[in-house]
């Protein structure tokens, strides 16, 4: 038999009512305040499932990385994996969590073909970890999210209605992903419109994939995320009746989602209705949220302890291995270049979006010894020639030590920042050090002050009118000389040398 | 072949000591074994399958070891009925379900591995009350067990099967699993040896859950020292079983048969009200008995034992609940197909499973409603508490205590199974025992004046099988003098 949910019942109805959503007036939208909290769920980066050995790999043959244990055979218990309670704790930390030194697994129950055991094993009374919190910055602004709870849970296998011969009469359920381990984390109702939404969970999956928790790539189902959206009078204190919002499997799409929902609940109130409590699901075509369960309807999931499980105990011991073993986070990271290379806000927040640009750019300022240079090197140059050239950090042609050569060698007056441009796509063309290119094809900063000088009689001679300009006092045409020399020299010059030699020439 | 003994006279010692002086081989007892047992089994329906081929290789592989002049297991050439809640890899596995009834297991139960690699010979899977559920192996769904002591008589549950192929003599040994007396009971009805060892001492990896807090695997023998051989060779931890014990197993054998000198055993005063006069007076001389061998027998309290069936049929029946909920006709089991998810569930388990594991599942589902919760579940678990700390208490000034395993030998088949709570007030005096996780068993300690077997319970403190084996030793070889 088929098992797939029904499709919506009134089409037209749903239009309807979401064009007439779209006629709220902004004034009238302002009068009200969302409260938005977000149930972020992401895979922890194991070898194994949570409970088993069975190896957590994306795109295998249907039920082939599947046992006992996650297949729900009579018999089979669960045993905890060690590496996915110290990811879940490192992402615990990570969001600055307390992590609880005795926490316990319950059953969640409810029936569905894709779980086997008939309960997914959760945490639920006693999570692993609570009271934490995530920065993030919307316009500028830094602003703290609570984070309510982290707890660790096991993933359901998967449901595939369609793309078999007999898809009208049956479902197919694949059972790879069932025991994938989980961490469920919980924010506060602390997001005030989608935009803050948007910027939590993107700072989010930027820690997770920051300190190694995770993947968090959204197309394989490695970070999910539901809603909680309400509004309430601006003023009020009281929250709404929220709404549940699953299925939002993009953060575009979480912010669609909860701009729609937020009319939806406004449009609804002013026009004297009430808010339900309930689940919806979002239509990625229609860009509508749709009730899928009311409050009535909402499972009863019969929560109690987990028996076959012991109580996860974290030592102190235990808990401090996993922290130290931890990077430095990304916004402390952020912290640190600003206050010791003086890097602008926004250089320092680019260095700081995934670990390897972070360690790229350390590794670059070892060998430059100029903090604030690279950074423009990194986030200008460099970033737009791997932009162009489709590659990531991790894979630049110029190394990290080549680039703060580079640095270096300007710094040092060896290269003029042109000469350096110049040379900077022929050193990501061919891998080669700074050095090797500029010997190579004969650029070389001229500092010589003999070389200088024959090349600015040359340039004097050819220019008897400004010469002449300058001589009379309008000394500003020395620019222009500067330039010729430059251009002779073929920007090899060093234009303070330059400078210097012909005002003494000029006298 | 002719040398094998009578199949049911057969021991663990005098097989091993058989194979010593190659009297007979392990293929020779397998087969005596096999033979008498398919013969007899209609008698009492106890097995629900025979593993000849199995036991066949298994006996082959004990006679090769003795050729090569190997090391022996502990078991070598033992003939070991299964209960069939303990899969076994590629022979089929029911539950005493019809959910399951063509289910065949791709693994083996740690107990049954270890058993197996000691050289036990698994002669077959025995019948039981569906999902252990149970106190009169009436609710199985391939037919009752019939008491071989009086064969219109319940062996007991829901380990009947277990009970009933050892008192038989169909296996040597057995396996059974015990949640609120499955073991006891049935040993008790049917006069043999049956141990549910300390929560946590035996790996419940390949018991189908009934109630996982509760569960135990144990074994039966004929007598005292054959239970303690079993359970010393599948006992210990098990990495594939989170809530098994780390304790270190002793070697039962020479410490049992130290004397009980001076042993302080407790008489729980609860335990002899709602006692049948017979059973009374037996349970009275076998204490008079341990008194004679030096114990000094006082009587104690446990004073929570009223509430200890309200207690035992919440925790019980709300795991059952969520453990049953797999068998979903989505995967192993029965289905009964229909148009959609739901009538597909509905009808599936609907016909799957019997009456009694419909009303536990029902039960369950109530007690962990939203709502019910904390009155029943949550206070169920309180009650536990203070039901293990009675029994902690006690054990501050007693070694061991015995009490009756029932409240009244074997009834007749039929005669309770319509008034289910007559039979959930019959485990009143097993489930304290599963409650606190304390090692319990019966030992035969006589008959009733219809000659109906009858069992003493002894209990000892968590991890002190030794201490119970002692006394249920001594106590044995008292009886037989």
């Amino acid at each position: 038999m088929n098992f797939r949910r029904k499709s919506c019942p009134n089409a037209r109805a749903l239009y309807n009512q979401n064009m007439s959503v779209l006629a709220v007036a902004e004034d009238v939208l302002r009068k009200y305040e969302p409260v938005i909290g977000l149930e972020v769920h992401v895979q922890l980066g194991t070898k194994t499932k949570i409970f088993c050995g069975c190896p957590v790999e994306f795109g295998a043959a249907p039920n082939t990385n599947v046992c006992p244990v996650c297949l729900g055979l009579p018999g089979a218990l669960p045993v905890l994996s060690g590496q996915a309670v110290e990811l879940a704790i490192g992402a615990a930390v990570a969001l600055h969590c307390r992590v609880n030194p005795f926490s316990r697994f319950a059953r969640k129950n409810y029936f569905y073909p894709d779980l086997p055991k008939g309960y997914q094993i959760s945490q639920y009374d006693q999570p692993l970890a609570e009271h934490g919190y995530l920065a993030i910055f919307v316009d500028g602004a830094k602003k703290r999210i609570g984070v309510t709870r982290v707890h660790m849970e096991d993933d359901a296998g998967k449901s595939i209605h369609d793309g078999f011969k007999d898809s009208d009469r049956y479902s197919y359920v694949d059972l790879n992903r069932s025991g994938t381990p989980l961490i469920e984390i919980v924010s506060e109702p602390d997001m005030r419109n989608s935009d803050d939404a948007y910027a939590y969970a993107t700072a989010m999956k930027q820690v997770m994939q920051y300190i190694g928790v995770s993947e968090c790539d959204m197309e394989k189902g490695q970070l999910r995320c539901d809603a909680n959206v309400s509004v309430r009078p601006r003023g009020t204190e009281k929250f709404g009746t929220k709404a549940e919002i699953k299925n939002l499997n993009s953060f575009r799409f979480l912010k669609m989602a909860v701009d729609y929902e937020i009319r939806r609940q406004v449009e609804l109130i002013e026009s004297g209705g009430r808010v339900e409590q309930e689940t919806r699901l979002y239509n990625v075509e229609t860009g509508q949220t749709v009730g899928m369960r009311s409050k009535e309807h909402a499972h009863d999931y019969r929560y109690f302890p987990e028996p076959d499980l012991v109580p996860l105990q974290v030592s102190e011991h235990w808990l401090h291995q996993v922290k130290s073993a931890l990077p430095e986070l990304p916004q402390d990271r952020r912290d640190r270049f600003v206050n010791e290379f003086g890097l602008r806000d926004y250089d320092a927040e680019v260095l700081t979006l995934t670990r390897a640009v972070g360690d790229y750019f350390e590794e670059a300022v070892k060998a430059s010894g100029d903090g604030r240079a690279t950074a423009n090197w990194v986030v200008g140059d460099l970033m737009g020639l791997l932009k162009a050239a489709g590659k990531d950090i991790a894979d630049s042609p110029v190394s990290a030590a080549n680039l703060g050569e580079l640095v270096a060698l300007i710094n040092k007056n060896e290269l003029t920042g042109k000469l350096a441009k110049e040379i900077l796509p022929k050193m990501f063309e061919t891998g080669d050090s700074p050095r090797a290119i500029m010997e190579r094809e004969g650029l070389k900063q001229i500092s010589d002050t003999g070389a200088l000088e024959a090349i600015i009689e040359s340039v004097l001679a050819a220019n008897p009118k400004q010469v002449e300009q300058y001589k009379s006092g309008k000394t500003a045409v020395l620019g222009f000389l500067v330039g010729q020399v430059m251009k002779a020299s073929r920007g090899q010059a060093n234009p303070g040398a330059v400078n210097e030699l012909l005002r003494k020439r000029l006298g | 072949m002719s040398n094998v003994p009578p199949v049911p006279t057969l021991t663990i010692g005098r097989i091993r000591e058989g194979l010593r002086r190659k009297e007979f081989s392990a293929v020779d007892v397998a087969t005596a074994t096999l033979e008498f047992a398919e013969r007899e089994n209609p008698k009492t329906n106890a097995y629900l399958t025979f593993s000849s081929e199995r036991a066949l290789e298994a006996a082959n592989r004990v006679d090769d070891q003795i050729a090569n002049g190997e090391h022996l297991g502990e078991l070598a050439g033992v003939p070991l009925g299964v209960k069939d809640v303990i899969v076994t890899k590629g022979l089929r596995t029911t539950c005493g379900s019809h959910i399951l009834e063509h289910y065949i297991p791709p693994y083996d139960a740690t107990a049954v591995i270890r058993l197996e690699e000691e050289g036990a010979i698994v002669i077959g899977k025995l019948n039981c009350d569906e999902f252990a559920m149970g106190s009169s192996n009436e609710n199985s769904a391939f037919g009752p067990v019939r008491n071989p002591a009086a064969l219109d008589r319940v062996p007991g549950g829901s380990s009947g099967g277990s009970a009933a192929a050892v008192a038989q003599g169909t296996c040597v040994v057995s396996l059974g699993s015990d949640t609120g007396g499955s073991i006891r009971q049935p040993a008790s009805f049917c006069g043999v040896v049956g141990v549910t060892p300390t929560y946590g001492r035996v790996s419940r990896y390949g018991l189908a859950a009934f109630a996982s807090s509760l569960d135990h695997i144990g074994p039966f023998g004929r007598n005292v020292e054959d239970a303690a051989t079993v359970l010393k060779v599948m006992a210990g931890r098990d990495e594939l079983d989170s809530t098994s014990a780390f304790a270190t197993v002793d070697d039962y054998g020479p410490l049992m048969k130290q004397d009980i000198k001076g042993l302080k055993v407790g008489l729980p005063k609860e335990y002899f009200a709602g006692l049948s006069a017979d059973t009374d007076a037996i349970i009275r001389a076998a204490t008079k008995k341990l008194e004679d061998l030096g114990c000094q027998v006082n009587e104690i309290s446990l004073p929570h034992t009223k509430y200890a069936v309200a207690c035992y049929y919440i925790i019980c029946t709300a795991e059952a609940s969520s453990n049953l909920a797999r068998y979903d006709g989505v995967r192993y089991t029965l289905r009964s197909d229909s148009d959609t998810l739901s009538e597909m569930y509905r009808n599936t388990r609907g016909a799957g499973f019997g009456a009694e594991v419909k009303r536990r599942i029902m039960l369950g589902t109530y007690v962990l409603s939203a709502g019910y919760y904390d009155a029943y579940y949550l206070k169920a678990q309180k009650v536990r508490s203070l039901i293990a700390q009675d029994f902690a208490n006690a054990f501050e000034r007693v070694d061991a205590i015995v009490a009756p395993v029932s409240p009244f030998p074997a009834f007749k088949i039929g005669e309770k199974i319509e008034d289910p709570m007559s039979m959930y007030l019959s485990d009143i005096y097993t489930i304290t025992g599963d409650l606190s996780g304390v090692p319990c068993m019966s030992v035969p300690c006589g008959q009733s004046p219809d000659g109906l077997p009858v069992g003493l319970q002894v209990f000892a403190r968590h991890f002190d099988e030794s201490t119970m084996f002692r006394l249920a030793w001594n106590f044995e070889q008292a009886m037989k003098s």
